[in-house]
């Protein structure tokens, strides 16, 4: 199964060939870094406090791209089956690749093709029941020149619940697809702070499926990257279903080049649906923000409710946000909005805050954070929420001026 | 306690001068209303006290405790002991009110070389400043001023006033938009920090909040100046009379 998957995936990859400047999901990012056979140096990054350290999970390592068995957990799990790719079980033989082809109209996406057909590792994770921990995928690089292709594949079955941490840089260079099968009533919450590598370039795509009742849940971090593009693409096929995907990113241009690149595209395909794309961008000195996201509503999906918010906080003048909203709705009783909006600090808020004795910069920062509110609101654990603020406040600090 | 001298003030961003020579001295202890028509300058005034910008100082000056305070940021007027209650206050979403007023507390505290106040402490001493204007926990817990009612935003305002411990507070129209019992519980939250080490600067529309606070002068401004000034009587009989008579005496 999984090598007709992947010889499949070859062929369609011949087929369609790599993106170019043309391209209408690729006029605002260059593809040519994620095209390139050489790949770019990207120095590797020092991590002195690992994030998640102290909780209570099943730790999976990748170092520049391949499994570390001997800086990971044993995958015993209550209610969860973890494999890898090398040795699929059958059930990801079937699903492997497929979530990621159906995801390929009506927008290609062809680095996730090549994914299919050339990952080198990724781990085929089924969860029967709730997850007793959550799943921690820990990327790491150590050489300055590594190429990390690595493709996952997580089924939950009825009524099944996991969180998946995915964190770290893992690598110089880094192709990662996800592919994951929300069955009917299952949760799946999704927490992704990206490395902060400065120099690191990542492609990654999240292929969801999301059943009745279930829910899916993702939130991304990423501080720092000289090139990201995260790609989601979601297919809500069960009644009643909720999706969600928040992203807040910051870059500040004084460390490097900072290019980062949302784009996802929603499918309600069926009835009484909720999603929700919450996307924020911080940005300064020469920083870029791209945000591409659809809400594609199919006919007969009634009673959808649809919410897309793309939003960019200039810290000076010299950076750029591009963002294109669309909505295309098949269905007469909807409900869907968007809203992208590019802004600066507020002086009145900024004004208040000094007011009572905050300093300028320290002002500042509580205001970027209040800025990002609604997008670490979309991280339903507060202990996890509170790491992933705690690392914001520790970019801030560094970031001030 | 603040002394400021025929100061003049204009817009930064076009010419039209808005205070034309404000000359005020409020005594330590000293609590003092500053009454007059919209329009008049009252809520520049505080903001210029405070620091905020878009306006150009053109002539004259203003000293807290000695301090020039138009030489300094924002931040560092708080720290030397300046408050302004705002008119409007702000709201801030995604910042807990807690998490607001013990950066602000600590910052000023830091700047003036003295030790932070531990999160616990920092609590405790909270709650108790909070029973007496009768705001509760859940209020203390939501994202600055979000969702707060106009009564509960005034409130708050007075809050962070008794938790800064301020020695020259300004308090620009903190009772409008409020009823007779929120007035009141504001009123009382300023008469608990009155002491012979801190000083009022009340502006208002209104004699009714002056029935609360008493004041020792009461200022008339109108037109960018203060045209008068004298005792508690000086609010009844605008009350009685409106501006008009003032008005019309000094020209
Ligand atoms: N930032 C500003 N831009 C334009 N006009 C302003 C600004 N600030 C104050 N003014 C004007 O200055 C005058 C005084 O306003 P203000 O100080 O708010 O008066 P008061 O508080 O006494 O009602 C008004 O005519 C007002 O329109
Ligand atoms: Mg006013």
């Amino acid at each position: 199964m999984m090598q007709a998957a992947r010889a499949s995936a070859a062929a369609r990859l011949a087929e369609m060939g790599l993106p170019g400047r043309r391209d209408e999901y690729w006029r605002w990012t260059d593809p040519a870094a994620f095209a390139q056979q050489a790949t770019p140096e990207a120095a590797a990054y020092r991590v002195d406090k690992p994030i998640f350290d102290g909780m209570d999970k099943l730790r999976l390592v990748f170092t520049d791209g391949v499994f570390d068995a001997a800086a990971s957990d044993d995958p015993a799990l209550a209610g969860v089956e973890i494999s890898h790719l090398s040795e699929a079980p059958e059930w990801a033989g079937v699903l492997y690749g497929r979530l990621e082809a159906a995801g390929q109209s009506p927008v290609r996406r062809p680095f996730a093709v090549r994914n299919t057909a050339e990952a080198q590792a990724g781990l085929m994770i089924r969860v029967t029941a709730r997850a007793a921990r959550p799943v921690h995928i820990s990327y790491r690089q150590s050489s300055s020149t590594s190429e990390a292709m690595l493709h996952h594949v997580v089924k939950l079955e009825a009524g099944a619940e996991l969180t998946l941490l995915e964190t770290g840089t893992a690598g110089a260079r880094a192709n990662l697809v996800l592919e994951v099968d929300v069955g009917a009533g299952a949760r799946f919450h999704h927490i992704r702070p990206q490395g902060r590598s400065l120099e690191h370039r990542v492609i990654s795509a999240i292929f969801a499926r999301v059943g009745a009742g279930a829910v899916f849940k993702s939130f991304t971090l990423s501080m720092n990257g000289r090139l990201t593009r995260n790609e989601a693409v979601i297919e809500i096929i069960g009644d009643g279903a909720v999706a969600h995907i928040a992203g807040a990113a910051l870059g500040d241009g004084a460390d490097g080049a900072f290019h980062h690149d949302d784009t996802v595209f929603i499918t309600h395909g069926a009835v009484g649906c909720e999603s929700r794309q919450v996307f924020k961008k911080v940005l300064r000195h020469g920083a870029t923000g791209v945000f591409q996201g659809k809400i594609l509503v199919r006919p007969g999906a009634q009673k959808t409710d649809g919410y897309q918010i793309s939003q960019a906080l200039m810290l000076d003048d010299e950076c750029q946000f591009l963002a294109k909203p669309e909505l295309e709705i098949h269905a007469d009783d909807v409900k869907c909005s968007h809203g992208s909006t590019t802004g600066a600090i507020d002086e009145t808020a900024l004004f208040y805050l000094r007011s009572r004795g905050v300093p300028r910069e320290e002002a500042v920062a509580l205001l970027v954070l209040s800025f990002l509110a609604d997008a670490i609101a979309e991280v339903d654990d507060a202990a996890i929420a509170a790491e992933i603020l705690a690392r914001l406040e520790e970019w801030l600090a560094g970031h001030r001026g | 306690m603040l002394e400021i001298k025929n100061l003049h003030v204009k817009l930064q961003e076009e010419d039209k001068a808005i205070l034309k020579g404000v000359n005020l001295t409020v005594g330590a202890g000293q609590v003092h209303a500053i009454m007059g028509p919209n329009g008049s300058g009252k809520s520049t005034l505080s903001y210029v006290l405070s620091g905020r910008d878009g306006y150009e100082v053109t002539a004259g000056s203003a000293t807290l405790l000695g301090q020039d305070l138009l030489a300094l940021d924002p931040e560092e007027r708080a720290a030397a002991g300046l408050f302004l209650a705002f008119q409007y206050p702000v709201e801030i979403p995604g910042v807990g009110n807690m998490v607001f007023l013990r950066s602000a507390l600590n910052a000023q505290r830091k700047s003036r070389g003295e030790p932070e106040v531990a999160a616990g402490e920092f609590l405790k001493l909270v709650r108790e400043k909070a029973k007496i204007l009768k705001i509760d926990a859940e209020m203390l817990k939501r994202p600055v001023n979000v969702g707060f009612s106009g009564g509960e935003k005034k409130r708050n305002e007075i809050l962070q006033m008794a938790v800064l411990e301020p020695r020259m507070c300004i308090l620009d129209e903190t009772d409008s938009g409020l009823d007779v019992d929120a007035m009141k519980l504001v009123a009382d939250g300023v008469n608990g920090l009155r002491d012979a080490g801190r000083s009022f600067l009340v502006i208002t529309h209104y004699q009714r909040l002056l029935d609360h606070i008493a004041p020792d002068v009461v200022h008339i401004m109108a037109d960018g100046r203060i045209i008068r000034s004298g005792g508690p009587e000086l609010a009844l009989e605008v009350e009685k009379n409106g501006y008009a008579d003032i008005l019309a005496e000094v020209q």
